[in-house]
């Protein structure tokens, strides 16, 4: 096990502390930087729907992960801020203003959703938020002018300053930058006072309260913060759709949102990368399996859904913690070695601890 | 709109509030026992329409033998989910609990669509037919979801109040640590329940099936019965009952006057009660003090 030696106040609140940290993380950036010359334009665009899921994830991590408020209706923001990003680009509004006001809009509802659930707690919390995204859907439906209603909406392409982007790495070296820009934003937001805070706010609401923490207050910012992140991604993929309509984001992209972030391990920006990577390549792990399966089976027209639900539920059942999780467990285990013990990582509340009282 | 209008939605929003209510009174009592909060239980229903209608018409039981072998087969379903998945959750936090319900939901739905099919099935039930009580018609089938309901009701409580076991269960959904301090098999119990409720929502399956025809779609009511708990305060059964009635009554007369919203009014019902009572109705927590 390495032990770090600190030479100066401000490395309690580095980035990434331990040096192994930063070479892996610099060497995915420098990978993530060369891969147009690396791989072919179509997976590029792949990649670039990749971010898009990965900056979604984020924003749901901020809420679900960081402050322990469950959101099941999160593809409602990713909704709002494509289709904010899409009106306001057929208007005429650049591109540069546009998608920080297509995320300011879903903040800004998030933020009234914030306000109002956030005398919630648990599952109150989740079927609020499930109920929202369903209305949301039915809204987008009903608001024809703006929204084009059913038909659906056209996407105009990227501009900037007259200049449209059409190459696939032009696209992908802009999406990355937003993603870096994110990342690099909710790290700070996450070592700050009001970054802090939320985490405090997650473990227990009572001692928060006790420390002086506006709770409530807390958990409006936290909607905000993530519905605007993911509003943002909504708006970077309604580049990659070209063609808006209300069921693209239903129920089941929630669900999809919320795979990813548990499947990445709660409350770190690395899992929402992982479950990004995750559910980005979902699609081609069902594919491999639907040649291994029987046909009776593989043909089915649910296989998708079975599958996703068959996921979700074996992590939690076996690896709460997520890939992430996973990954600590290998670190330490090779760290350690040959000292690794499995009861590093074993729950220890075995009963019931009933949450009527909070 | 005339008098027999408003009495013939009334009619159809009540019966449709039973419906609701049977189903949340399964997942009602299953959080009372163990605070999980099962988002699968529309999909249990679901399935629990499925199998009666393999026991009664696929495999030629006829109606009541049918549905006596299919709530069966049921509960015996909700009492091995309880045992081999849902108990290994006691003590994980609440929102990994909901998130696996979720995802059982979406297996159950997509088995239930391999197996059964997509398309919407009809069950002959002895429940059809309608009969006029001073002009207005009302539908057998949905009087028997009122009178369903409310049987059901009678016998849960006689159940929780009356026996040994039923009490048992009270004290073990009260404080489990001293439950099983006094010699009450919690663990036991609780699979139990998750059977009853299993049963109570296969129930529901039927009772709503002449209506609704059989599909996999019919698990929305999960949702709305959870939506229908939660603004009665969830975790009171006569909130539940209560919770559910507002819903069902509002629906069609909602349905009525302004379209565009249709099917999602539910969901308006619950934010906007949400909005003004954070705890639902009813209220069931309590804050804790230091």
């Amino acid at each position: 096990m390495r032990i770090l030696f600190k030479t100066s106040y401000d490395q309690d609140i580095d980035h990434l502390v331990d040096p192994g940290e930063r070479v892996r993380v610099g060497l995915v950036i420098a990978v993530a930087l060369a891969a147009p010359l690396l791989v072919s334009s179509y997976f590029l665009s792949e990649l670039a729907i990749f971010i898009c899921y990965a900056i979604a994830g984020i924003g749901l991590m901020v809420l679900l992960g960081f402050t322990g408020q469950v959101s099941f209706g999160h593809a409602a923001f990713l909704g709002i801020g494509a289709y904010a990003q899409a009106a306001l680009m057929t208007r005429g509004v650049p591109f540069l203003i546009s998608l920080p006001l297509a995320g300011l809009i879903a903040g800004l509802v998030g933020a009234g959703l914030g306000r109002a659930v956030s005398k919630m707690h648990g599952f109150y919390l989740a079927v609020a938020t499930l109920a929202f995204a369903i209305v949301i859907e039915s809204v987008i439906g009903a608001a024809g002018p703006i929204t084009g209603g059913h038909m659906g909406l056209q996407v105009p392409p990227i501009s900037f300053f007259g200049y449209e982007l059409h190459e696939n790495w032009q696209i992908y070296y802009l999406y990355l930058a937003v993603l870096l820009f994110v990342i690099w934003g909710t790290a700070n937001l996450m070592r700050a006072p009001a970054g802090r805070s939320m985490i405090a706010v997650r473990d227990s609401e009572t001692s928060a309260r006790s420390l002086g923490i506006d709770v409530a207050k807390v958990k409006v910012r936290a909607f905000f913060v993530s519905a605007g992140i993911t509003g943002i991604a909504g708006g970077l993929m309604a580049h990659l759709l070209f063609y808006l309509s209300p069921e693209t984001f239903n129920l089941f992209e929630s669900l999809r949102l919320m795979l990813m972030v548990v499947v990445g391990g709660l409350g770190t920006i690395s899992g929402a990368i992982f479950g990004a990577i995750f559910v980005s390549f979902l699609p081609n792990i069902i594919d491999q399996l639907r040649v291994v399966l029987p046909a009776a089976v593989a043909n089915q027209a649910g296989l998708e859904y079975l599958l996703f639900g068959a996921i979700i539920a074996l992590f939690i059942l076996f690896e709460p913690l997520g890939i992430y999780g996973r990954w600590r467990k290998l670190r330490l285990f090779i760290e350690t070695y040959p000292y690794y013990r499995r009861s590093t990582f074993v729950r220890q509340k075995r009963y019931l601890k009933s949450e009527r009282f909070r | 709109m005339g008098a027999s209008d408003f009495i013939q939605l009334l009619l159809i929003g009540l019966s449709q509030g039973c419906g609701y209510a049977l189903v949340a009174i399964g997942f009602v009592f299953i959080y009372r026992a163990t605070e999980v909060v099962s988002f699968a239980h529309g999909e249990i229903m679901m399935i629990g329409a499925f199998v009666v209608l393999t026991f009664a018409e696929i495999w030629g039981f006829g109606f009541w033998l049918g549905a006596a072998l299919g709530l069966l087969a049921m509960a015996i379903m909700g009492y091995v989910l309880d045992m081999v998945v849902m108990r290994r959750m006691i003590g994980e936090s609440q929102a990994s609990i909901f998130i696996l319900t979720v995802a059982i939901g979406l297996m159950l739905k997509a088995a239930a669509g391999m197996i059964w099919g997509y398309s919407p099935q009809i069950m002959n039930s002895p429940f059809h037919g309608q009969f006029s009580l001073g002009g207005i018609v009302i539908g057998k089938e949905r009087l028997a979801i009122v009178v369903g309901t409310l049987i059901v009701c009678v016998l849960l409580w006689a159940f929780f109040s009356k026996t040994r076991v039923g009490l048992a269960m009270q004290a073990a959904s009260q404080n489990q640590l001293a439950a099983y301090y006094s010699r009450v098999p919690v663990r036991r119990l609780v699979s139990v329940i998750w059977a009853i409720a299993a049963m109570v929502a296969a129930l529901a399956g039927v009772l709503m099936a002449p209506i609704t025809q059989i599909d996999t779609e019919m698990s929305i009511f999960g949702i709305k019965a959870i939506a229908g708990a939660i603004v009665g305060g969830f975790g009171s059964i006569p909130g539940a009952l209560i919770g559910c009635l507002i819903i069902g009554v509002s629906e069609p007369f909602l349905d009525y006057f302004y379209p565009p919203l249709k099917g999602v009014y539910a969901y308006v019902i619950l934010l906007v009660v949400l909005f003004l009572r954070p705890e639902g109705l009813i209220p069931q927590t309590y804050q804790k003090k230091v």
